[in-house]
């Protein structure tokens, strides 16, 4: 036996999951696709008294489109988004960022909720979230609210949220766009990155209209590199595009020198 | 506390009783059912030795609570073929010498199955991307990827 020993609810309601992790008086743990938490408890650096895990709550699991946005239910796992043909036509950008995500056998498990409540900052699910100003709906205590992404991530494996706090669905607005990129390096395929960016742009006759950045593995939460979003639209477009690009790119983060603290 | 577990493995129901919570699904299977095969190295989700189909997705079995698979369908890798028969993976895992010492074995079979039901696997690239959550210390991973190359060619045939 590895982890400590746990009382272990298995709720298959939304009101009795919350109930139950109220109930835990701050010593509970949600359970979702467990590939974060389950090495923690192993570990033995997470000894919560209570479980409460989320499996059974069936309708948390689903992708749709809503409008101008596609929305994620929090136990969907990254598995059916990245095989997701909806989320391929709407949301590119996170369909590509998907075979990123960790390895076969994780992404099998391991749900969207799961990991953007972990707060990874080299986890490509929070920074999709970043990158899309995506808007995520808690349910706690007193009711539902929804949070922005850039609310939610406040430092590395720190989100804003209250212990008895749920995530329960996340809305991604579609982004229009006429190109984008992922790129992402990584010591092993599948690890976390070392750094990673995620670009979109609406072009102009000769220029860049409007342009999306986003970037991880270079501070303590993914960020969206809003200032290089405006000065890309004034560069000039030509051979030396890209290069003066990642210069301002460059020039607005200030990673850690060391890539194993990121 | 303690659950009851029910599920199915290797197309074997079983009904077990006062399942302690924290036990893992890997050491449910080696020590409650007595399902060696699965092996288990890092126990923390990174080696990918302990990995088993759960409802047909591969997944590492350190990585998920036994009580979680309750009413769940498992195949292990005493699941895939038997000595006298192996399976087509495993006949070409044999073929290839895609096994050394034999430990990251049955979570290289496991995984492969999962790659070969989810994926073309038309490039070395693919097969290596897919298998980058399985560690082998003996291979160098040439003959393991050969035999997984070779296994997808024979289902392209067939299909």
């Amino acid at each position: 036996m590895k982890p400590v020993k746990f009382d272990y609810v298995a709720p298959t309601t939304l009101d009795a999951a919350v109930e139950a992790l109220t109930a835990a008086n701050g010593e509970g743990k949600l359970l979702a696709g467990g590939q974060s938490l389950l090495p923690l408890l192993n570990f033995r650096m997470s000894r919560p008294a209570v479980l409460v895990d989320l499996n059974g709550i069936n309708d948390l699991s689903f992708i749709e489109l809503r409008g101008d946005s596609v929305a994620i239910g929090a136990l969907t796992r990254h598995r059916e988004i990245e095989h997701s043909p909806l989320i391929a036509s709407k949301l590119p950008v996170m369909s590509a960022a998907m075979r990123h995500v960790a390895h076969l056998a994780i992404r099998n498990r391991g749900t969207i909720g799961g990991s953007l409540s972990h707060a990874d900052p080299a986890a490509e699910l929070p920074m999709m979230a970043m990158f899309y100003n995506a808007s995520l709906i808690v349910q706690g205590a007193g009711g539902r609210r929804t949070v922005a992404a850039k609310d939610f991530f406040v430092d590395a494996l720190t989100n804003s949220l209250e212990p008895e706090d749920i995530v329960v669905e996340i809305e991604f607005p579609v982004l229009q766009h006429d190109g984008w990129a992922f790129e992402e390096v990584a010591r092993r395929f599948g690890d976390f990155a070392l750094a990673s960016i995620a670009v979109s742009i609406r072009s102009g006759p000769s220029s860049i209209m409007d342009a999306r950045v986003a970037v991880m593995g270079v501070a303590d939460t993914p960020l969206r590199l809003q200032d290089v979003e405006k000065q890309v639209c004034e560069i000039e477009i030509d051979g030396g595009t890209s290069e003066r690009f990642s210069e301002l790119v460059m020039s607005s983060v200030t990673p850690h020198s060391d890539p194993r603290l990121r | 506390m303690a659950v009851n577990v029910s599920l199915t493995v290797n197309g074997t129901r079983h009904d077990i009783a006062d399942v302690e919570p924290r036990l893992l699904l890997s050491d449910f299977l080696r020590e409650t059912l007595g399902l060696t095969g699965t092996h288990v190295g890092c126990e923390h989700g990174v080696c990918g030795a302990c990995t088993v189909l759960v409802n047909g997705h591969s997944v590492r079995s350190c990585l998920m609570l036994a009580v979680q698979a309750n009413r769940a369908e498992i195949t292990t890798v005493e699941g895939l073929g038997t000595p006298e028969a192996l399976n087509e993976l495993q006949i070409q895992f044999r073929e290839h010498h895609g096994l050394q010492c034999g430990f990251c074995t049955p979570g290289m079979l496991i995984t492969g199955e999962d790659l070969l039901n989810k994926y073309p696997l038309a490039t070395d690239e693919e097969i290596r991307e897919g298998l980058s959550g399985n560690l082998c210390r003996c291979t160098g991973y040439q003959n393991i990827v050969a035999a997984i190359r070779s296994a997808a060619a024979i289902r392209r045939e067939k299909t």
